[in-house]
């Protein structure tokens, strides 16, 4: 068995900060969003994208970005969405959400672009 | 309405056949159904075994009295309806018995169990008995307070969407110091566990005081709270001698800003519960429930209450998160059957299905679905199976799976995150977790050590114990 390791958090470091869902596993690549998004759309859901700046993650409510895309089926069209949030939004975490409107929650929710955690 | 001409009263014992087995009754929407599962004495035909169990669970006694004539029997009596075989089985058979909604006492779950599984189950006439179902009509369900939030809600507040949630039940259940204890939680909470538990027998005993430990638990989320940036919980069990009691825990629950307190709906009682349930909701509490005492009443497969009942009892009365065994873990539970009792708990409305033991369409109405918890005797190597039984609302809670990891809670709470992670992940682009579990478990240890030392303690363990209390099906 190998050797005891520290598993390390800090209230005075950033890195130890999470985002929920996904935020244990490595930074998603683009394929690996976009078959998060193609997954989103193949339940249904509608996509949505937030975002906040990174001293502000705690509230229920980030910021809309534009409104959701209602009925949206394309995966393409997703992506470009979110990459304009981003664009916009250089220093901000960006979030991908499902929005499951029979279960009137969200389906999913995961942050897909990080900005500097603080 | 057609009314039957004015008896004459007969003193004496009668049939109960002749007043409470009724083969041509038309069920009505409204009322109860129960079906139970008869093992009558030697002697005792079927009819009169379930009219006799009709009569003593609602209206009748062993003998005529006169002040039956100054009611409406008719209007009030339950009915045996149908009888059916039991597949696999010919010491018993299925009776099917209808009460009117009247019978009860509204939003009573206490009421209407002391009808249907009171007296009658100490009766002569039968051997054993057994509530394998009810059908609760949705016209009773509304009176009824049901989840104090319901998944939904529980998801919104707890900012948790996508994926089951993660527990941990504290161990050793008993002996640690309030300071101690609080420790062990913080570890787990800022290792990446959502929430973590009292044990069902931590209440209040002399070396560990609740108030001390409410304090101390207290500390501990606030700070993994502030250390992770996500939104944390721990069952505060507030399982007390009395309700006043009960509700003064409760209360400093609520003092100190924490989000869930949990209870124990057996042991605690239903009158208890339901009590509990509307003080939370109320209080925007959330309601862990635990189901101590439950093996004793829903194990023997011909006598007492099958789970699915007490899941529905439990969902009448209240509670955000009910235990329903693991399937693949350390305690009884047949996969179909806990299935069934699964949807029963969460879906709003479940079709009759016997191949998951469920005998009546229950239809729930708006009435908020609870999320299943599965713990007991699970790790890292069982989340890829309990995904695919559970789906996303679910809690997994991994007690000794996480304060068992060779490196403590934290590094034992960041595997089973990673590895419920990872699961998901695969899920959601279409790969069968079922079968590629160990690969997306050793893909993803490859980016987490925490992971992969989880992945080398419990890869041995297993749980291959028949199960005691199996669906009722011939057998070849």
């Amino acid at each position: 068995m190998s050797e005891i390791q520290e598993y390390r958090s800090r209230l005075s470091d950033p890195g130890s900060r999470r985002f929920e869902t996904f935020s244990y596993l490595p930074p998603m690549s683009e394929a690996q969003i976009r078959k998060q998004v193609d997954y989103i759309v193949s339940k249904g859901w509608n996509a949505a994208l937030e975002h906040t700046e990174p001293e502000n993650t705690a509230g229920s409510y980030w910021y809309m970005w534009k409104l959701p895309m209602f009925g949206e089926t394309s995966v393409d069209r997703i992506l470009t969405e979110a990459a304009a949030c981003r664009r916009a939004h250089p220093t901000h975490h960006v979030r991908l959400v499902g929005y499951d409107k029979y279960k009137q929650t969200q389906g999913t929710a995961m942050v897909v672009f990080r900005g500097k955690t603080v | 309405m057609k009314r039957s001409a004015a008896k004459a009263y007969s003193a004496g014992v009668k049939e109960y056949r002749q007043t409470y087995w009724e083969p041509d009754y038309q069920v009505k929407d409204t009322d109860i159904l129960g079906c139970f599962k008869i093992t009558p004495q030697a002697g005792v035909d079927r009819e009169e075994a379930a009219a006799a169990v009709a009569a003593e669970s609602s209206t009748g006694t062993w003998t005529t009295v006169w002040t039956d004539l100054l009611t409406d029997l008719d209007y009030y009596k339950g009915r045996a309806y149908r009888i059916e075989d039991v597949p696999g089985d010919d010491t018993c058979f299925y009776a099917f018995i209808a009460y009117p909604i009247d019978l009860f006492e509204e939003g009573s779950v206490v009421n209407v169990f002391t009808s249907l599984v009171g007296n009658v189950f100490g009766f002569k006439a039968i051997r054993a008995l057994r509530l394998e179902d009810v059908r609760f009509p949705i016209a009773y369900v509304k009176t009824c307070g049901g989840p104090p939030h319901g998944i939904q809600v529980e998801r919104d507040i707890m900012n948790k969407y996508g994926r089951p949630l993660l527990g941990c039940t504290i161990k050793p259940k008993l002996g640690l110091s309030a300071k101690n204890y609080g420790r062990a939680v913080y570890e787990c909470l800022r290792g990446g566990l959502d929430f973590t538990k009292d044990d069902e027998n931590v209440n209040s005993q002399p070396f560990m005081r609740w108030r001390d430990r409410f304090a101390f638990v207290a500390e501990a989320v606030k700070k993994a709270q502030a250390e992770t940036g996500e939104r944390k919980g721990h069952y505060l069990n507030v399982t007390a001698p009395t309700p006043e009691e009960m509700y003064k825990r409760a209360e400093f629950a609520k003092s100190l800003d924490m989000p869930i307190i949990m209870h124990d709906f057996l042991t605690g009682g239903f009158c208890a519960n339901t009590g509990l349930a509307n003080w939370c909701r109320e209080n925007r509490m959330l309601l862990h429930i635990h189901r101590a005492m439950h093996a004793v009443i829903d194990r023997d497969r011909h006598h007492g209450i099958h789970f699915r009942v007490l899941t529905k009892a439990l969902r009448l009365s209240g509670g955000d998160h009910l235990h329903t065994g693991t399937v693949v873990g350390k305690l009884e539970g047949d996969r179909e059957s806990t299935l069934g009792w699964i949807d029963l708990l969460r879906e709003r409305f479940i079709k009759e299905d016997r191949s998951r033991g469920i005998f009546f369409d229950q239809d729930w109405g708006s009435m908020p679905g609870a999320f299943a918890v599965a713990s007991g005797g699970i790790h890292v190597w069982h989340v890829p199976a309990l995904l695919s039984i559970f789906g996303d609302d679910a809690v997994f809670q991994f007690g000794g799976g996480t304060l068992g990891h060779p490196w403590g809670n934290a590094a034992g709470a960041a595997a089973n995150r990673t590895a419920l992670e990872a699961c998901v992940e695969a899920r959601n682009q279409g790969r069968n977790v079922d079968k590629e579990g160990k690969d997306i478990l050793k893909a993803a240890a490859k980016s987490s050590p925490e992971l992969k030392a989880a992945m080398e303690t419990w890869k041995e363990i297993k749980f291959e114990f028949d199960t005691v209390d199996k669906l009722d099906v011939a057998r070849a």
